[in-house]
């Protein structure tokens, strides 16, 4: 694997399921009573987290401390940001503690190249801006297989903010990449202009993008995004794009429901959808821990060979 | 060296005004240019500079789109440093931009820049004053003071004149001074807070995006209200197809627009955002890299004469102010020490444009545009000669070069063409040791 994982693209196919079947392992170790193995004993991992984040946060500290880590989170916030020290200093700060590696989540697109242009250490994207958040595409394709046995050849919809999401980047690289058949939904302000040229399906009819869909993606949309300059109201938005049980009905009898978080009840997702029996919402949360203590687990060993 | 009478022998003279292409020798005294004919006869005391085949002497180069920072942002560049690079770059003459701080919307600074381009005393320097006060885009600046002071025209450049009604009453205002308004295009509503083209290669690195569009909608604002009053406008750093579309549309109907490019412009597209340096903060520029078909466009203008002047918008950050995320990041690179290299390799070995366009684009034109003295090497005209070597071989090194920033995104290409030596006013003020030309011990 390549030094840093910055984005879908720093993968090739073989390694996307070697880290799809090596999570499969370290899920295992999850169901321990002893919930935590030797793997990355004296690795220090540095949580560089510019963002909120709980989920994600904590499911690195999680999948950390389960392979033995020592780990420590920054909360960039609160300290060297007020005091106006720059991204590439705080980085070199880190850096002059010879950490193994570097988790980061910024909201610059991007960040995560600046780091590893000047960082001896490997960087983790955990999120940057509009970019790309791999791991979670990574825990997406490894629910998705635990449901359907496999990616190629399934529908795959993806609705929501298309625009500023990182998720949806990452996702639509990592699902083409394992051959699915992606559609990409939202409104007309919300669709990056050349999406198509990823070689997925864009549409802004709902009903066509989750038609006979093995799998239908819900992407959040930020409240900020409510006040008319890209949609004109919650209320429309949750009529023409929200995701409920009538719209689901159009999918498959055996259609999963994801949902990358944090969830916007009743204005991207109906709750009856979020909390029923299609819904594999919170598997993915639990499998994300799993996937990510691959990731540390395969670049840790990478680094082993240097 | 302090000379009175000097002749330039042998080169080639190219010197599209007065219809000269040949051999010729150019024939100095003191300030001036003297005269221009073959195998001049060299009296006594006359410093001879041979001039070996196969460079080019023609008239001063202007760069008309320059930052050069001072007053008040002297940590990415000084007058006295622009001025350096500038006549390392074969300029002779640099038009500079008001967005100092302070603006320049007053007489104080205006001529605070010519004393210090005096000290300097390299390439000529023509200040170019805000149009309103303070860049505010609320009330017209003095501009007959400004005018006064040495201003040859007058812009907001960093964002456009900020309304219709503003714009209008400056072109007004300003053509009684025959000054050019020199306007920056892009609608700031629709470029937001966009750091990148709008398209593939935008939307894939997750930039905000800016589309030609922008730039189109402001220009043809702008040479409709240039058409409205008989004012002179013409449009800075020409990206987006649609914007060559308006001026030339503007140009059939008559309109006093012309308007100018950059070499990053007819070079680079918005590919570069993700390879070879994926967000590499020197490509990031305003307005942005567009896409090959816009980077075409701008070539084919080049070629018709749809686009009257190579520019360069020499815009010097600090190493400090540019290695940080890209969006955070200032826009603008350099220019001033890569324009000559570019041109030649990209345009005239290329087979784009031939050297007489070159000159026009890069001397001729922006003499004319701004009313200032230069652009032929007629007998009389101050001596302001530009010496280039179209077929030195040149590596791009950005840790070298003059200006105090080194924000090119050029840094280590290898170019056919360059600089040999640049003369002001009579005075050699530059010569490249590689370039082939030699003081006289």
């Amino acid at each position: 694997m390549k030094k840093d994982l910055l984005g879908i693209g720093d993968l090739t196919r073989d390694e996307i399921y070697l880290v799809l079947e090596t999570a499969e392992a370290m899920r295992e170790i999850g169901q321990r009573p002893i919930k935590k193995v030797p793997t990355l004993r004296g690795k220090t991992i540095v949580n560089l987290f510019y963002e909120p984040s709980t989920r994600t946060r904590t499911s690195f500290e999680i999948a950390e401390k389960r392979l033995s880590a020592d780990t420590l989170n920054v909360p960039v916030a609160a300290s060297s940001v007020l005091k106006g020290e720059t991204l590439a200093d705080t980085a070199l700060n880190i850096e002059a503690m010879a950490p193994d590696m570097i988790v980061l989540r910024h909201a610059s697109s991007g960040a995560g190249h600046l780091l590893s242009r000047i960082c001896r250490s490997r960087i983790i994207n955990a999120g940057d801006g509009m970019h790309e958040h791999p791991t979670q595409a990574l825990l997406d394709a490894f629910t998705i297989r635990e449901h359907k046995g496999r990616v190629d050849g399934l529908k795959i919809a993806i609705v929501g903010d298309l625009l500023h999401s990182r998720v949806l980047r990452s996702n639509v690289l990592l699902l083409s990449t394992l051959g699915a058949d992606v559609w990409a939904c939202g409104p007309g302000t919300l669709v990056p202009p050349g999406l198509e040229r990823f070689g997925v399906h864009v549409s802004t009819s709902v009903d066509d993008a989750v038609g006979d869909a093995d799998v239908i993606m819900m992407l959040r949309i930020q409240q900020e995004r409510m006040d008319g300059a890209f949609v004109p109201s919650l209320r429309e938005y949750f009529n023409t794009f929200g995701m409920t049980a009538g719209r689901v009905a159009r999918a498959k009898p055996d259609v999963i429901i994801m949902h990358p978080g944090p969830m916007n009840r009743g204005v991207e997702i109906a709750s009856d959808v979020a909390d029923g029996p299609y819904s594999v919402i919170l598997e993915q949360v639990a499998n994300g821990v799993a996937v990510r203590m691959a990731v540390l687990y395969l670049l840790a060993g990478e680094a082993e060979a240097d | 060296m302090s000379v009175s009478k000097r002749v330039l022998k042998g080169g080639r003279v190219v010197d599209p005004v007065n219809g000269r292409d040949g051999i010729f020798d150019v024939l100095i005294d003191g300030d001036r240019i003297a005269r221009v004919g073959r195998d001049l006869p060299v009296d006594d005391g006359v410093l001879v500079t041979e001039i070996p085949s196969g460079l080019v002497v023609c008239p001063g180069l202007i760069d008309m789109h320059v930052h050069l920072r001072e007053p008040g942002q002297e940590h990415k560049e000084t007058v006295a440093t622009g001025t350096a690079a500038a006549v390392a770059g074969g300029f002779t003459a640099v038009a500079c931009m008001p967005n100092t701080v302070p603006v320049n919307d007053n007489a104080g600074v205006t001529e605070f820049i010519l004393k210090k381009a005096a000290a300097a005393n390299l390439a000529r320097v023509y200040p170019i004053g805000a149009v309103s006060r303070g860049q505010l885009g609320e009330q017209l600046a003095d501009i007959a003071e400004l005018k006064q002071a040495g201003c040859v025209a007058i812009t907001d450049d960093g964002k456009p004149v900020a309304t219709a009604m503003l714009m209008r009453r400056a072109l007004e205002y300003a053509r009684m001074f025959d000054m050019p308004i020199i306007e920056h295009c892009e609608e700031q509503t629709l470029k937001g807070d966009g750091v990148a083209h709008e398209g593939f290669h935008a939307s894939a690195l997750g930039l905000r995006g800016i589309p030609g569009q922008a730039e189109s909608i402001m220009a043809s604002r702008d040479i409709a209200l240039a058409e409205l009053t008989g004012g002179i406008v013409h449009i800075a750093h020409m990206s987006a197809r649609q914007t060559l579309d308006a001026v030339r549309f503007g140009k059939s109907r008559g309109a006093r627009v012309t308007c100018e490019v950059t070499p990053h412009h007819f070079i680079l597209t918005d590919e570069m955002l993700g390879a070879p340096v994926p967000y590499d903060t020197n490509v990031k520029m305003n307005p942005p890299l567009r896409e090959a078909v816009d980077r075409d466009a701008m070539l084919a203008g080049l070629a018709d004469g749809s686009v009257d002047v190579i520019a360069t918008d020499h815009a010097p950050h600090h190493y400090d102010e540019k290695r940080v995320e890209f969006d955070r990041a200032p826009f603008g690179i350099t220019g001033l020490e890569t324009a000559v290299s570019l041109c030649f390799d990209r345009l005239v070995h290329a087979g784009i444009v031939n050297l007489a366009r070159l000159i026009e684009l890069l001397s001729v034109n922006p003499a004319r545009i701004l009313r200032v003295s230069g652009g032929s090497l007629s007998d009389g005209a101050p001596a302001d000669i530009s010496i280039l070597a179209p077929d030195l071989r040149v590596t791009v090194s950005a840790a070298t070069m003059r200006s105090r920033s080194r924000n090119t995104p050029f840094d280590g290409w290898a170019l056919r063409g360059g600089v040999a030596a640049t003369i002001v006013g009579g005075r050699m003020v530059y010569v490249n040791d590689n370039g082939g030309v030699h003081e006289p011990a």
